[in-house]
């Protein structure tokens, strides 16, 4: 007997008792749609994670106000900006390794061209902040030095901004946009960096200063809530992290023992710890996922056992027909097989219907790659040969003659 | 017949199962032959080792002791797959309860044997039309079992025992869950078999069946008491007379 008949027996059998047979596979399907949504999920946003990255920019450093990260009494008082452009300037100059730095501030606000409005991120820094982003102009140009010192009235903004603010025909370049009231000429728009990144519009530092938050702010006219900073090349992240401490902790005078008012931090490696923990928590629930795949095959095999009982004379009369011990074994492997296979067809559909929904409904992203695709059915059939096997190997033990005899 | 050598011998014959420790002897000594073509009745009563003898005549089971052997072979030496590859090639069974697959129907029970012999689904399907065409029931090929008569679900299984062609059809007791008329008319159907020139064991506890076979053996208690030969038949002493 070849695989072939023993799948067409196998398909015969099972077509007899539908609804026994799709119960039997349940576990199965179930096991493996959820295998394949949990894949799909912890893809779809180690993607996500991965794209900040790559927008963040390679080997950029990240000072932000310490207070805000220390917890307690200080925490009410995070409004406070400790670093100033003074520190920005400070950094570039005395330490050899950065290439560039940008202080910023950022809030948001309405963004209105003629009939269009929009809202959006306004950050105000410098020329450099796209520097150390590498974030290159899709058209137009990056700011004067006349415009950043004499708070000139001009900005960038980013595709999301863009696009929302103006027709698809239109060139933004030199057209006017209002933000709180102030007219600005936009002299640049940048490239797509991705859809968290691009919904930003970028003015010069003292442009922010000036006509936002003016003197109604209270604090200091130097300040800025961040400074970002570019690394020359990899292996020297950890000096240049070490030499800005030193540098801010002398600038803004902190004492031998006492905390910095400041963090120096780097977010594509903090991402990347946070990426690892996500494939943890991936690996974990496919780890659960797979427990019910197990439960499945238990259940297979529980069915199968009755299955053989059940047919004991039809082993007999196929015995003494002809049928080797080997052809009886792979009769029933091959219907172990068959439960499985289309099990893990059912589950491969309902994980990728589940994961577009999840997709839709809760806005997540996810991925469906033919790796997870792949294993899950892998994982199907290896349980149906695990499961298969004990009762196949029993059907194929049976005496004939004693087969024969049942009822 | 070319050949001398029987197509079935048994030598000296002795099957003994051990159950709980006890040995219960169900053959003891048994020996005679069948040649090519002839038709043979088994009978005693029952618990006699009729079932026992059969199995090892259709190689579902090994003597304990003595031999049998199958075109001069001796089927001990084979192998538990080698075995049931002669079977699905050489031995063909008729059993009382017909032992149709019940989910199967006539046509794809006729043609079962050839799925062991390595035969493709349509080769199969094309012989099981011709032998349920000999036996006159291929206007019921495509119906169930359990949508046959009992006569009609045997002239199924007897189809399903002539498919592969082979050296000996066994029948156990074919007639013994029939009424008398639809028994007769399979006693009919293995005679005109016979004529044919297909050698047939008939297993039965019934003496008007074996008057119709030329041979008779006879078991007690698991002997041989008698091997008798009727030199005609009686439908062909009257053809010559």
């Amino acid at each position: 007997m070849t695989m072939l008949q023993g799948f067409q027996i196998a398909l015969h059998a099972l077509r007899l008792n539908p609804l026994r047979s799709f119960l039997t596979m349940l576990g199965i399907v179930i096991g493996v749609a959820s295998i394949v949504t949990v894949f799909a999920i912890g893809s779809g946003a180690q993607l996500r994670l991965q794209e900040q990255i790559r927008s963040i920019g390679a080997n950029v450093l990240m000072i932000t106000p310490g207070a805000v990260y220390q917890g307690g009494v200080r925490l009410k008082d995070g409004s406070k900006l400790t670093m100033t452009e003074g520190d920005v300037q400070a950094i570039l100059e005395q330490i050899p390794e950065i290439q560039a730095a940008a202080g910023s501030l950022a809030g948001t606000a309405q963004v209105i061209h003629e009939g269009k409005n929009w809202n959006t991120t306004i950050n105000g820094t410098t020329t450099g902040h796209f520097m150390v982003r590498d974030w290159q102009l899709a058209s137009g140009r990056y700011f004067s030095g006349a415009e950043e010192s004499g708070a000139g009235k001009v900005v960038i903004l980013g595709s999301t901004v863009a696009r929302e603010l103006f027709a698809p025909g239109d060139d933004p370049i030199g057209a006017q946009i209002r933000i709180m009231k102030v007219p600005l000429e936009v002299v640049g728009v940048l490239d797509r960096k991705g859809p968290a990144q691009d919904d930003v519009a970028f003015v010069p530092l003292s442009t922010a200063k000036l006509r936002f938050l003016g003197s109604a702010s209270n604090i200091n006219r130097d300040s800025v809530a961040y400074i970002i900073a570019k690394v020359a090349a990899d292996g020297q992240m950890a000096g240049a992290r070490a030499e800005i401490e030193g540098l801010l902790r002398q600038r803004h005078r902190i004492p031998a023992g006492q905390e910095d008012d400041f963090k120096v931090q780097d977010p594509a490696a903090a991402m990347e710890a946070q990426q690892g923990a996500i494939r943890t928590v991936a690996l974990l629930l496919v780890a659960i996922a797979s427990v019910s795949l197990l439960v499945g095959g238990i259940s297979i095999m529980n069915v199968m056992i009755v299955s053989v009982t059940e047919r004991t004379r039809e082993i007999g009369i196929r015995r003494a027909l002809g049928g080797r011990m080997r052809d009886i074994r792979l009769q029933f492997l091959c219907e172990a097989l068959v439960l499985c296979l289309l099990g893990g067809a059912i589950g491969v559909a309902g994980g990728i219907t589940l994961s577009m929904t999840v997709a839709r409904m809760a806005g997540w992203v996810t991925s469906i790659d033919s790796e997870a695709i792949g294993l899950a059915l892998a994982f199907s059939i290896v349980t149906g040969l695990i499961f298969g096997f004990y009762p196949a190997h029993k059907a194929s033990r049976l005496s004939p003659i004693e087969a024969l005899k049942t009822e | 017949m070319t050949d001398q050598s029987p197509l079935i011998s048994l030598r000296s014959v002795s099957r003994t199962y051990r159950t709980d420790g006890i040995a219960v002897t169900a053959v003891r000594n048994v020996s005679f032959d069948i040649a090519q073509g002839e038709i043979v009745a088994v009978m005693g009563p029952s618990g006699s080792g009729k079932s026992t003898l059969m199995n090892m005549i259709g190689l579902l089971d090994l003597p304990s002791e003595g031999a049998v052997h199958l075109e001069g072979a001796d089927v001990a030496g084979l192998s538990e797959d080698r075995r049931s590859s002669l079977r699905a090639r050489s031995i063909g069974f008729v059993f009382q309860s017909y032992n149709l697959l019940a989910r199967h129907n006539a046509i794809e029970n006729v043609a079962l044997p050839l799925v062991y012999c390595g035969v493709g689904r349509k080769a199969r399907l094309a012989r099981a039309e011709a032998c349920l065409q000999s036996v006159g029931m291929l206007h019921r090929a495509h119906h169930f079992p359990r949508q046959l008569s009992g006569g009609e679900q045997q002239r199924v299984a007897i189809a399903r025992a002539l498919i592969a062609s082979p050296l000996i059809v066994l029948a156990d007791e074919p007639t013994g869950a029939l009424d008398s008329r639809t028994g007769a008319e399979i006693l009919a159907l293995f005679a005109a078999l016979n004529r044919t020139g297909q050698t047939i064991v008939m297993i039965t506890h019934d003496p008007s069946i074996a008057t119709q076979c030329r041979r008779t053996i006879r078991l007690h208690d698991g002997e041989l008491v008698s091997d008798e030969r009727v030199a005609e038949l009686v439908p062909r002493r009257s053809a010559v007379s």
